[in-house]
C-alpha cells in the first residue's frame, strides 16, 4: 500500500465551504494549520455585527483535549491556579496554567462537562505538558480539536437568534454556564462564554453536522441581522473586552528563549484567577514569593487621549526627559463603541496603577510622512466595553 | 494518638544512619523506618547458603568519608584497609595494582601510572573537598553559595595553570583515551576502564569516565577496604551511633506514603497503616521512589516530576555470591593474593564491548567481574575451610528485553562462570551454591528504583549542581519538610555516609536560618 | 626572494578567508597550497564527465554571514540556496518526514505522537537557547581561564555574566545541555523512536561518537547554529557546490592583493631562534615571512610540517593526544537520472528532500559499535543529498550528481590501512542501504567515487580525514581547543598561528576560525582589524 501523505498547506474546517461563500475579499491566514478568514466582507460590518446584532465567528481551530477520569478535578486543580472544585458540572471557567516558576503557560477555557469529565480549550497546543502533569493521576487525556467543529455565536441578538433555532433552555443559562440539545440526532452543546465581553454564545458539536448547524442559525438568524465574520473584527472586540491574548499580551512560557520574557498571572492582573487557597497547584511556590516580594511586570488597560491607535509603541512615565521606557503597548485600537482610544500594555512595576497616568509614544502616518506624538493615557482597570446585557439571565429581547 | 518527631528518616542505609545520628546528636528527636528486616541498606551482611554470608550488595568500602567517622566516633574494623587491584591474566602474567605502584607492567607504564595516579589523586582530593559540602546553588546571593563558588573557582585555579587546563581538559575526557594516552600494557588499561566504569551505564569510551574514576578515588585516597564482618558491621555501628545519638530505629516497617497537607510534609504512614508525625521528612530512598511513589507526583511542580521521571537511575551492575567448598585454581596468583581484589578486565576494549549490549537491554555475553573473596580475610563468612566469593558483574541492565526471566537469568549466570572459569577452571566444580542479584533483585530487596547503586547514573548531566535533578541539589525537595540523604543526591553512591552528612547539616543550617 | 608580510598554509575555507582578512588589513600575504586546486574539504571537483562534485563538504549553513559581509562574497560569486526538508525511511515501508511549513511538519509528527508534536515546540525554543547562548562566542576568541590579563578576565565576565542572565533554572539547564548525550536530550523530549532517530543524527555527524556518548547533545548545536538569511538552522547549497565558497573568498583574498600558489605543498614551517621565519616547500622553494599561518590541522602542522626540536616538548607530546579521528566517510554519485523512492508518496516534497535511512535509536548506535570495532558500519548512517535537484549546475540537464555523507567509516581498519576489495565493499553498504529503499537505484549510477578517511587524509591532508579537524568533545572545546593554552590561535613559536577548524569555534564551513585567527594576528602586529564583529543577539 502507498503511504499517504499528511495534508500539505492548510487544512479546511467544517465550516469552511459556508465561509467561503460569504467571503468576497480572499483574505485569509493561517490559524493552527486551518484557513481562517480575516474579514469575509469588511471588517468594519462584521465589527458592528458583534455589538449590534449577531456575529458569527469558526473557532474549530482552536486546541481541545478531553480529560477524564476518577482524578480529572485533582489533576486540573494542580494544572491551573484556581479552584476547580468550585466549578460544578455544567459550568465553565476562565483558567491559566503555569510552569514551575510560575509563568504563564497558556490560558483557556475548562467546561465542566459531567462528573469527572472537562473539556480544555485553548489557543496554543500542550499534550505534552498536559501529559506530564498527569505523571501520577488516573486521567485520561485525549486530543479532540479534529473532533469538534465550534462556532461562536456572539452579540445583542445572539439570544434570539439561537431561541428562535428551537434550542430551549437558554433563559436559565447564566454567563459561563452549558447546555446540551440535540441537534439533528447530534449532542449540540451550548455555553455562554465568548471572547467579546457581549452577550453570546459558543457552540460545539460534531464536525459531520457543522454544516446543517451552519443553515439553520442563519436560517433562524435571517430576521436578527447575523453575519458570519472574521478575526479582524473579534481581534477588536478582544480588546474592548480587555482580555489577553497567546503571543500579544504573553508569550507561552514554554515556548520562550530569552530569560524574563514570560508572564506570570500576577502580571497579567489575573490575581483573582490564582487561589493560594486550594491544594497544590503548578507554580505556586513561584507564584507565593513573587505575591511576598513584587512582581516584575504589571499588565494595563490604557485610555490614551487623542483618536491615533498606539500600535506598537513605547510607553514613558513622562512626557520629557524620559530615561527610558517603562514598557510598550501589547495590543491596540480605535474602539468604534465607546469611541476611545484603547490598548493593552505592559509595564514595569510600580508604574501602572489604576488611575495613575503615563505616556505613550504613537508613530502614524499620513500620506506618505510619519508622524510622532506623545499621549497622555491613563490606567483603567475596568473592560473598556463591558454592557449589563452580557450578564443578563435571562437575556432581552435586544 | 500518632506519635510526634522533629524528623522522620525514611531507610537505614548508611546515608540515612548518617543523616538521622548526626540529627540526633544535634539533639533532635528522630525516627527512622527500615522496611527490611536488618539496617543497611545496600550495605548489609547477610546469609545467602546455609553457613555462608556476604556483604549483600555493596562489598568494598571505598569511601566512608573521614568526617563522618570523626564525628560519629566510629572505628570500624577492617579486615583490611588498602587492598590490591590484581587484573587477572589468561596466562597467569597478572598485573597488580597497589596505591601508586603496579607490578608485571613495564617500567615505562609503572613510571607513567606513578605520574598517572598521583595527579588523579591531587585532582581527586580536589574533588574530595566539594564532596563534603552541599553543592552551591548558582545565581544565588547566598554568601554560603558564593563563598562556595568562589572557593571552587580558587581551588581550581590554585591547580596552577597545567594542571588547571589538565583538569579542565580531563574533567569531560572519556578513560579509554586517557589512558591509551599514557599505557600500554592492556590489562592495566582494563583494569583502570574498569574502575571508572562499574557500577554505571558507561564504557571506558563514554566522556565522563574520567569523573567517574576520579570519583572512585576521591573518596579514601583510593584506597580500598573490607570491614570485618562485612558491610553489615559498618552499618551496624552506624544504627549503634545513631542510637547513642537517641534515634529511635525501627525495622521491619516499610513506609507506604510521605504524608502531604496543604503543601507540605507532614509524616509518613507505615504500609501497615501507622502513622508518625514530623514536619520535617527524609528520605533516604532513591529520588524517583521518593517522589513518584511515596509522595505523589501531583504534590511537586511538573516540570519538577518530569525531572525526576527523566532521571537516569538503571541500574547495570548485578552481584555474584558463590558458596565454594574450597578457593579455586588461578593461575599464577599467589595464595595470599585471594586477599585481594581481583578484576577481569583484559583489555579496554574488552570492558567496551562488555557494555555494548546494555545499551541495547541485553546483558555482556562477556562480562566484566570484580571479584573477592571475604572469607579469606574474615572466617566468619564461611564455614571452615569453605569460601564465598562475592563479585560485581557487568553489564546485567536493568531493562533487559524480555526482562529478567530464569532463562535470562541463567543465561547471564553462565555467563559470569564461563568468564571465571577462564582464569579458575575448577570454579564450576567448587561451587556448592550460588546466588545471582540482577539489578531487578537489587530493586526488588532493597527498594532502589532500577536497582543502581548510585540511585541514579553518576555522569556530569547529574552530577553537582544538578544532582539529582536541578531544582533540588541542596537536599531539600521543592515541598516544604521534604528532604532527601540518599545516594541519589550529591555527591552519589559508594558507602560514604556524605550525602547522609551533607543532608543533615543543610537541615540544620535551615533551621537554624529560620 | 621575496619576503612576504605572511604565509598562509592551506587553501580551504579558513585559510582562505584568514589570508583575506589579512590581506585587507594592507598585509603582503602569500596563500600556498599542495593541490593543483584550491577549497580544501569546501571544493567542486569535476571527476566525471560534466559532473561536478562537492566531493567533501556538501552543504552551507554555519558559514558566519557577517564574514560573507565583509568579504563582501556576493560580488565574488557567491550564492547560498536555502533548501529543506528531510526524510527518515524507516523498515516497516513507512518514512518520517519534515517539512518546511511548521503546520505539515506538525501533522507528520502527530501522526506518530500527538505529544512528540506538542513537544517540538519546547525542544526548539530550549535548543534556541543554548543556540543564542554560543553563537555569541563564535566570532569571539575563546578566553584562558588561567590567565589574568584583562582581555581574558573581561571576556570570561562578559560569558559568566550571559550565563547568569538566563537565571538560576536555565543555568542548570545549560549545565546539563553541554554534558549530555543527545539520545537522552531527545528523550526528555519525545516518545517517538523514529522521531529521535531522524534527530539525533545531527548530534553524531562528524565525531567518532554515538549518540548515547555524553556530550553529543552539543554537537547537535554545532550543526543548528548555522543559519540562512536568518534563518537559523536552515541548510543551503552553494551554487556550483562547495568549491563556490572557497572560490568567492580567494577571489576577495586576491582582489585584496593577496597571492596563491598552488602545488605549492609545505614541507616544512621554517623557524629560528624560535621565531618563523618562512616555509620550506615540497617543490624546494622557499618562502619567507615573519608570520605563518597554518590552516592545517594540528597534527599536521605540527607533527608533519614542523621540527620536533623547535616545539616545546610538551607541547609535541599533546598533540600526539589530540584527538582527531577518521570516522565518516563519503559517497559521490553520478546519476542518470532521478532515482525514486516508492516509499514517498507521489508528488510529495519530500522527493527532494535531505534523506536518511536509519529509524531507530538501536540502529544509530549499533552504527557506532561497529566503528568501535574498527570497521565501517555495516548498517551505515546517511545523509544523502541531490544538489542537483536545486542547482543546474552541477551536471547534465536531467542528470544528476547525489552526495552520501555516512558514518561510520573509520580511518584504518582494524589498525591498518583500507584494502580496495574493503572500500569496494563499504562502498557497496552505502549503496545497498539506499537501495533498499530505491530499487532503480543503483542502476542509475554512472560514476561513485567512494571515500575513506584515509582518502580525504591522502587527498585534502586533514589527518584522519576528520571534518572538523580535531573531535567536539569538551576536553578540544572552547579554551581548550586545540590545546589548554594555545586556544588563542598562537602557536607556540613567535609568528606561528593556528586558523584551521582545528581552533575555537571548530570545523563545518563556518570560516570562524580563520576569521578569528586573523583578528589575533593583526592585534600582534599593531594593524588597524578588519574583522568583522559578531552581529550581536537581541
Amino acid at each position: 500500500m502507498k503511504n499517504q501523505p499528511v495534508h500539505q498547506g492548510r487544512l479546511k474546517t467544517p465550516f469552511y465551504s459556508r465561509l467561503s461563500q460569504l467571503d468576497t475579499v480572499n483574505e485569509w491566514h493561517e490559524w493552527k494549520g486551518y484557513s481562517s478568514a480575516n474579514a469575509l466582507y469588511c471588517e468594519d460590518m462584521e465589527y458592528f455585527a458583534i455589538r449590534n446584532a449577531t456575529a458569527v465567528f469558526d473557532l474549530t481551530p482552536m486546541t481541545k483535549y478531553r480529560i477524564a477520569g476518577p482524578d480529572a478535578l485533582d489533576y486540573l486543580n494542580r494544572l491551573v491556579t484556581r479552584d476547580m472544585a468550585k466549578i460544578r458540572p455544567g459550568r465553565v471557567a476562565y483558567a491559566v496554567w503555569c510552569d514551575d516558576q510560575g509563568q504563564v503557560i497558556d490560558d483557556g477555557t475548562i467546561f465542566h462537562l459531567r462528573e469527572g469529565e472537562y473539556r480544555l480549550c485553548s489557543q496554543e497546543r500542550h499534550f505534552a505538558w498536559l501529559q506530564a502533569a498527569a505523571i501520577g493521576f488516573d486521567v485520561t487525556l485525549t486530543h479532540e480539536t479534529e473532533d469538534v467543529a465550534a462556532l461562536a455565536v456572539q452579540g445583542p441578538t445572539s439570544f434570539s437568534v439561537l431561541n428562535t433555532m428551537g434550542i430551549e433552555g437558554l433563559e436559565e443559562l447564566k454567563p459561563f454556564g452549558l447546555t446540551h440539545c440535540e441537534f439533528e440526532g447530534s449532542d449540540l452543546m451550548v455555553s455562554r462564554t465568548g471572547f467579546t465581553a457581549d452577550l453570546g454564545y459558543e457552540l460545539w458539536i460534531d464536525p459531520d453536522k457543522a454544516e446543517a448547524l451552519w443553515d439553520a442559525l442563519f436560517e433562524a438568524g435571517k430576521l436578527f441581522g447575523i453575519r458570519a465574520i472574521g478575526t479582524d473584527a473579534l481581534e477588536l472586540a478582544r480588546i474592548e473586552a480587555g482580555f489577553l491574548a497567546a503571543h500579544m499580551e504573553f508569550l507561552p512560557a514554554d515556548e520562550t528563549v530569552r530569560t524574563g520574557r514570560s508572564r506570570s498571572p500576577l502580571e497579567l492582573g489575573l490575581d483573582w484567577l490564582v487561589d493560594f487557597k486550594k491544594p497544590n497547584f503548578n507554580g505556586r511556590r513561584a507564584l507565593a514569593e513573587e505575591k511576598r516580594n513584587g512582581s516584575t511586570w504589571r499588565l494595563v488597560k490604557l485610555d490614551i487621549e487623542g483618536n491615533k491607535p498606539a500600535h506598537h509603541s513605547y510607553i514613558f512615565g513622562k512626557e520629557k526627559g524620559n530615561k527610558g521606557e517603562i514598557g510598550f503597548i501589547t495590543s491596540a485600537a480605535w474602539s468604534p463603541v465607546c469611541k476611545q482610544n484603547i490598548a493593552l500594555g505592559t509595564v514595569r512595576t510600580p508604574y501602572g496603577k489604576p488611575g495613575s497616568s503615563v505616556w505613550v509614544e504613537i508613530y502614524y502616518q499620513r500620506e506618505m510622512h510619519w508622524n510622532r506624538k506623545m499621549a497622555q493615557a491613563t490606567v483603567v482597570d475596568k473592560p473598556f466595553w463591558f454592557p449589563p446585557r452580557r450578564g443578563a439571565t435571562p437575556p432581552g429581547p435586544y | 494518638m500518632t506519635e510526634r518527631y522533629d524528623a522522620i528518616v525514611v531507610g537505614a542505609g548508611h546515608n540515612g544512619l548518617v543523616c538521622s545520628a548526626l540529627l540526633g546528636k544535634a539533639g533532635k528527636n528522630v525516627l527512622v523506618l527500615e522496611a527490611n528486616e536488618q539496617v543497611g541498606g545496600a550495605a548489609v551482611t547477610r546469609e545467602f547458603a546455609d553457613g555462608y554470608s556476604v556483604s549483600a550488595c555493596a562489598h568494598l568500602l571505598y569511601q566512608l568519608q573521614p568526617e563522618v567517622r570523626k564525628e560519629l566516633e566510629l572505628a570500624p574494623t577492617l579486615s583490611c584497609e588498602d587492598m590490591a587491584t590484581i587484573a587477572l591474566a589468561e596466562n597467569g602474567k597478572h598485573v597488580r595494582l597497589a596505591g601508586v605502584s603496579v607490578d608485571g607492567v613495564s617500567d615505562e607504564d609503572a613510571a607513567s601510572y606513578r605520574r598517572f595516579r598521583k595527579r588523579m589523586t591531587g585532582f581527586a582530593n580536589l574533588l574530595r573537598k566539594y564532596l563534603v559540602k552541599a553543592p552551591p546553588r548558582l545565581g544565588t546571593r547566598d554568601m554560603k553559595d558564593l563563598i562556595t563558588l568562589g572557593q571552587l573557582g580558587f581551588d581550581i585555579r590554585r591547580l596552577g595553570k597545567n594542571e588547571m587546563r589538565e583538569f579542565l581538559r580531563l574533567i569531560g575526557m572519556n578513560i579509554h583515551d586517557e589512558l591509551n594516552e599514557r599505557f600500554a600494557n592492556p590489562l592495566m588499561k582494563g583494569a583502570i576502564s574498569l574502575d571508572a566504569v562499574l557500577g554505571s551505564h558507561l564504557g571506558p569510551r563514554s566522556p565522563n569516565t574520567v569523573m567517574t574514576y576520579l570519583y572512585r578515588l576521591a573518596g579514601n585516597a583510593g584506597r580500598v577496604g573490607m570491614p570485618e564482618g562485612g558491610m553489615g558491621s559498618v552499618c551496624n555501628e552506624l544504627a549503634h551511633a545513631a542510637r547513642v545519638a537517641g534515634a529511635t530505629i525501627r525495622t521491619h516497617m516499610p513506609v507506604k506514603r510521605i504524608i502531604v497537607e496543604n503543601g507540605r510534609v507532614t509524616g509518613v504512614e507505615t504500609v501497615e497503616g501507622e502513622r508518625f508525625d514530623s514536619y520535617t521528612v527524609i528520605s533516604s530512598a532513591d529520588p524517583k521512589r521518593t517522589v513518584m511513589e511515596l509522595v505523589g507526583a501531583r504534590h511537586v511542580e511538573t516540570g519538577f516530576a518530569r525531572r525526576i521521571h527523566h532521571l537516569r537511575s538503571q541500574g547495570n551492575a548485578a552481584k555474584l555470591h558463590l558458596a565454594l567448598d574450597g578457593l579455586p585454581m588461578i593461575e599464577g596468583l599467589p595464595k595470599k593474593d585471594f586477599a585481594e581484589r581481583l578484576v577481569i578486565a583484559p583489555d579496554e576494549h574488552y570492558v567496551e564491548r562488555a557494555f555494548n549490549p546494555a545499551k541495547y537491554g541485553e546483558s555482556s555475553p562477556n562480562p566484566v567481574v570484580e571479584m573477592t573473596f571475604p572469607s579469606f580475610r574474615d572466617e566468619s563468612f564461611a564455614p571452615t575451610g569453605k569460601h564465598v566469593l562475592s563479585a560485581v558483574v557487568q553489564y546485567a541492565p536493568y531493562a533487559l528485553k524480555g526482562g529478567w526471566n530464569d532463562e535470562a537469568r541463567d543465561t547471564f549466570y553462565k555467563a559470569v562462570i564461563r568468564t571465571i572459569a577462564k582464569y579458575a577452571p575448577d570454579i564450576e566444580q567448587r561451587i556448592t551454591a550460588s546466588e545471582l542479584l540482577t539489578p531487578a533483585d537489587i530493586e526488588r530487596e532493597f527498594h532502589i528504583t532500577g536497582g543502581h547503586w548510585h540511585h541514579g547514573e553518576l555522569t556530569l548531566d547529574q552530577f553537582l549542581f544538578v544532582r539529582p535533578v536541578s531544582g533540588a541539589a541542596q537536599y531539600r525537595m521543592p515541598l516544604d519538610g521534604l528532604y532527601l540523604c540518599g545516594a541519589g543526591t550529591h555527591p552519589g553512591g559508594g558507602v560514604s555516609g556524605a550525602a547522609g552528612r551533607n543532608a543533615a547539616r543543610a537541615i540544620l543550617r535551615r533551621e537554624k536560618a529560620a | 626572494m621575496k619576503t612576504y608580510d605572511a604565509i598562509v598554509v592551506g587553501a580551504g575555507h579558513n585559510g582562505l578567508t584568514n589570508a583575506a582578512f589579512l590581506a585587507k588589513a594592507g598585509l603582503d600575504v602569500v596563500c600556498v597550497e599542495k593541490n593543483d586546486y584550491i577549497g580544501g574539504a569546501a571544493v567542486s571537483r569535476n571527476l566525471y564527465k560534466d559532473w561536478w562534485y562537492s566531493n567533501c563538504s556538501y552543504v552551507c549553513s554555519l558559514l558566519r554571514p557577517e564574514i560573507y559581509r565583509a568579504l563582501e562574497l556576493h560580488k565574488h560569486g557567491l550564492q547560498v540556496t536555502p533548501y529543506g526538508g528531510s526524510v527518515t525511511f524507516m523498515q516497516n515501508g513507512d518514512y518520517f518526514g519534515s517539512y518546511h511549513d511548521e503546520e505539515v511538519a506538525y501533522r507528520e509528527m502527530a501522526r506518530f505522537s500527538r505529544h512528540d508534536a506538542d513537544a517540538y515546540k519546547t525542544y526548539s525554543a530550549d535548543t534556541m537557547r543554548q543556540c543564542r547562548f554560543i553563537r555569541d562566542f563564535l566570532l569571539s576568541t575563546a578566553p584562558d581561564p588561567t590567565s589574568f590579563k584583562p582581555r581574558d578576565i573581561k571576556e570570561l565576565i562578559r560569558i559568566g555574566g550571559k550565563f547568569l542572565a538566563m537565571g538560576e533554572d536555565r543555568m542548570y539547564d545549560t549545565i546539563r545541555f553541554w554534558t549530555m548525550s543527545v539520545a537522552e536530550y531527545l528523550d526528555e523530549y519525545f516518545e517517538t523512536d523514529v522521531i529521535k532517530a531522524a534527530f539525533s543524527g545531527s548530534g553524531i555527524i562528524g565525531t567518532a561518537l554515538g549518540i548515547h556518548s555524553p556530550g553529543t547533545a552539543y554537537v547537535l548545536l554545532h550543526h543548528y547554529m548555522g543559519d540562512v538569511d536568518g534563518n537559523v538552522g536552515s541548510w543551503g547549497f552553494a551554487r556550483g557546490g562547495m568549491g563556490a565558497v572557497s572560490n568567492s573568498i580567494a577571489s576577495a583574498f586576491q582582489a585584496a592583493g593577496g597571492e596563491l600558489r598552488t602545488e605549492a605543498g609545505v614541507g616544512q614551517i621554517t623557524v629560528k631562534n624560535g621565531k618563523v621565519t618562512g616555509v620550506a616547500l615540497q617543490n624546494g622553494d622557499e618562502i619567507s615571512a615573519p608570520v605563518v599561518v597554518s590552516a592545517m590541522d594540528v597534527k599536521r602542522t605540527f607533527l608533519t610540517c614542523m621540527d620536533k626540536n623547535d616545539l616545546p616538548a610538551s607541547f609535541h607530546n599533546r598533540v600526539e593526544n589530540f584527538k582527531i579521528r577518521g570516522s565518516s566517510g563519503k559517497v559521490n554519485i553520478a546519476l542518470d537520472g532521478l532515482p525514486t523512492f516508492p516509499a514517498l508518496p507521489e508528488g510529495s516534497s519530500l522527493h527532494h528532500s535531505d534523506m536518511h535511512f536509519i529509524d531507530s535509536m538501536e540502529r544509530m548506535e549499533r552504527a557506532y559499535d561497529d566503528w568501535k570495532d574498527g570497521t565501517w558500519s555495516k548498517d551505515p548512517y546517511i545523509d544523502m543529498v541531490i544538489p542537483t535537484l536545486s542547482d543546474p549546475t552541477m551536471a547534465p540537464p536531467g542528470k544528476h550528481f547525489m552526495s552520501c555523507f555516512v558514518q561510520y567509516c573509520p580511518y584504518q581498519i582494524d589498525g591498518r590501512a583500507w584494502t580496495s576489495e574493503e572500500k569496494d565493499a563499504f562502498g557497496n553498504a552505502v549503496i545497498d542501504q539506499i537501495s533498499n529503499y530505491s530499487p532503480d537505484f543503483r542502476d542509475l549510477i554512472l560514476h561513485a567515487e567512494i571515500r575513506t578517511p584515509q582518502d580525504i587524509e591522502a587527498e585534502i591532508g586533514i589527518t584522519e580525514g576528520n571534518i572538523f579537524h580535531g573531535e567536539l568533545t569538551m576536553d578540544q572545546l572552547l579554551f581548550n581547543r586545540p590545546l589548554p593554552g594555545y586556544a588563542q590561535y598562537r602557536g607556540p613559536v613567535g609568528g606561528l598561528y593556528m586558523c584551521g577548524s582545528s581552533t575555537h569555534p571548530g570545523g563545518g564551513v563556518m570560516a570562524a576560525p580563520g576569521a578569528n585567527a586573523a583578528r589575533e594576528i593583526l592585534a600582534d602586529l599593531k594593524r588597524p582589524n578588519t574583522v568583522p564583529e559578531n552581529f550581536g543577539d537581541d
